[in-house]
């Protein structure tokens, strides 16, 4: 709790509360290395042979017998550099429409008064509710009539638009001072230059936390990919995680290297801009 | 009263609606279509091979209260979402709690560390935890083999599997929990708490009636959310289960709705049933999510 210690404390409380702290401390270091313990594991079998990993008890670290190996098969010869590739296109993809929608939508909401503007917001909340599996046998009809299906759009097209983006965008630039834009505006900025050049630069924590989520949930997204591909060549990771393992059922060591593909890249990224990450969390949770 | 609109404010309209335009009209093909598309199949007896789908009015709704293995999904993702909100958010409370104290060392590192989990993609997490239960080979085992204790067959096992996915669930969505309630806690005005140990409350006391009820609307926030994710749950029930045989096995013992409704529509090929389970989901999460809604305002009221 966040008592400072009041002027009047004994020593005694003083001291319980430096072992309250202790003990504290301690209760989140041995809960901390529960955290990293199964993914600090994967990495180190994935640097193993499968002779290692398949030792009883486990073997935690084996630095002289570790070797790249493990990575190479499945990178060139499973094909991972193929599907890391269609992973970060579909992402990236996914990530750059949704933050264009979501954003010039949230601008819309808060920078006019236009007819229709609650009636087309309540239509906006109400889809906030509906969860993906409801859309989604309608959504593969409505893609395989136009030709999507097993094609890299027909995993992008149903995520360019998300009601939470715009709802998110909306909240965020409805706080934004009306005068610096009205002010922008007597200035003689044209409309597509107050969206571009001072709102868009204003949002930059709710965009940050939007292109996070976005690329996070696309970067993991398992059961749409699943429904809408079916060929090797168009895989994005988690698809083929997934299907490779079905041949290589007992290769622990190259499972692992397949799982650190796509774990690093991201974990490269939180490691960058965690501010951005937690910040992101945060402000969701506290406005949603 | 009818008034005339200015030239001025026409051009703003207009461009009110070309910044909306994009956002509105996707969301109307790819969302609100759909609902009412996937409203219409569910009426159906509809497949993925072209024919004509006869009309069978509520016979796919009829189906779902019959239906054993729907019940048994359903049954599962109840057990899940009961057994992982409550238990995964009173840990994240608890962890919050301690590394909200005042100068506590690390802080930055461990709630870092705490968030990697989250970070990390549901396919890599369930491959790694299968290897962490495997009975044999696995880390859970062996530790529990050290305090003398015979690990259960975890995801071989009908009993455990579930528990299983469960505790991996909880052990992911630790942090980002966590952070939640790390920020409601930090938003909570320091005086309160110097005014009641002012007054002489004690730790439970403030604990009680400053903490607790200014959490509040973040505690309704991480069980409404965390319920409708975990009724949602997909990815690592089929992950997980698929090496023991069929997903969502053993003996269905971790079917979950999502891949219920996945099976029976793309590989049973039944997508007027599989629409009729998508409502029943969705109606459960709007249930569910209005009773919370309802009870966590009454209970905590005050003021």
């Amino acid at each position: 709790m966040t008592a400072t210690a009041p002027t009047q404390a004994s020593p005694a409380n003083g001291r319980t509360q430096l072992l309250g702290k202790g003990i504290g401390l301690l209760v989140l270091l041995i809960g901390g290395v529960w955290m990293l313990l199964p993914l600090g594991w994967m990495l180190s079998a994935s640097l193993m042979p499968l002779s290692e990993v398949i030792k009883v008890p486990p073997v935690w670290f084996a630095p002289t017998k570790y070797t790249v190996g493990n990575f190479s098969e499945v990178w060139f010869n499973i094909g991972f550099w193929r599907f890391s590739l269609n992973s970060a296109f579909v992402a990236l993809t996914i990530t750059t429409c949704q933050l264009l929608t979501s954003t010039m939508a949230g601008f819309a909401f808060a920078r006019y008064e236009f007819p229709g503007r609650t009636v087309i917001f309540i239509v906006i909340l109400s889809t906030l509710m509906i969860p993906f599996q409801v859309i989604m046998i309608p959504l593969f009809i409505m893609m395989a009539r136009m030709g999507l299906v097993n094609t890299y759009w027909g995993m992008i097209v149903p995520a360019i638009v998300t009601p939470f983006g715009i709802f998110l965008m909306r909240q965020f630039m409805l706080s934004v001072p009306k005068s610096l834009l009205e002010a922008a505006r007597i200035d003689g900025a044209s409309e597509p230059y107050i969206y571009a050049r001072i709102m868009l630069p204003l949002s930059k924590p709710a965009i940050a936390a939007l292109t996070i989520f976005t690329f996070l949930a696309a970067w993991d997204d398992f059961l749409w990919p699943l429904i809408i591909i079916n060929s090797k060549q168009k895989w994005t990771l988690p698809i083929a995680m997934s299907r490779f393992t079905e041949q290589y059922i007992s290769q622990t060591h190259l499972q692992m290297a397949g799982a650190a593909v796509m774990f690093l890249p991201v974990l490269f990224v939180f490691l960058l801009m965690q501010r951005n990450f937690i910040e992101g969390v945060a402000m969701t949770g506290l406005k949603g | 009263m009818k008034r005339g609109v200015s030239r001025l404010q026409l051009r703003e309209y207009l461009w009110a609606y070309t910044f909306l335009g994009p956002a509105f009209f996707f969301l109307l093909v790819l969302v609100v279509f759909p609902i009412l598309f996937a409203l219409w199949i569910s009426l159906h007896d509809w497949s993925l091979i072209p024919r004509d789908f006869p009309w069978i009015g509520l016979a796919n709704y009829a189906e779902v209260i019959e239906d054993a293995l729907t019940r048994k999904s359903l049954r599962n993702t109840l057990v899940y979402t009961v057994g992982v909100v409550p238990v995964g958010m009173s840990l994240a409370l608890v962890l919050a709690l301690i590394m909200n104290q005042d100068r506590l060392p690390l802080r930055t590192a461990l709630r870092t560390v705490y968030f990697i989990p989250v970070i990390t993609s549901w396919v890599a997490v369930s491959f790694v935890w299968i290897w962490m239960f495997e009975p044999h080979y696995g880390l859970v085992n062996n530790v529990l083999g050290f305090f003398g204790i015979e690990g259960p067959k975890w995801l071989a096992s009908p009993t455990w599997a579930l528990p299983a996915i469960m505790l991996v669930a909880i052990w992911k969505g630790l942090g980002f929990s966590m952070v939640i309630f790390l920020a409601g806690l930090q938003s909570i005005p320091r005086e309160f708490y110097e005014a009641a140990q002012i007054d002489g409350a004690s730790r439970w006391a403030r604990f009680q009636n400053i903490t607790f009820p200014l959490l509040n609307p973040t505690i309704v926030f991480i069980t409404v959310t965390g319920v409708i994710g975990s009724l949602q749950v997909f990815t690592p029930a089929v992950i997980m289960t698929t090496r023991q045989g069929e997903a969502g096995g053993p003996i269905d013992s971790t079917r979950v709705m999502v891949y219920h409704i996945y099976a029976t529509a793309f590989r049973y090929n039944d997508l007027g049933f599989g629409a009729a389970l998508a409502f029943v989901l969705f109606a459960l999460i709007l249930v569910i999510t209005l009773i919370q809604l309802r009870v966590t305002q009454r209970e905590f009221e005050y003021g």
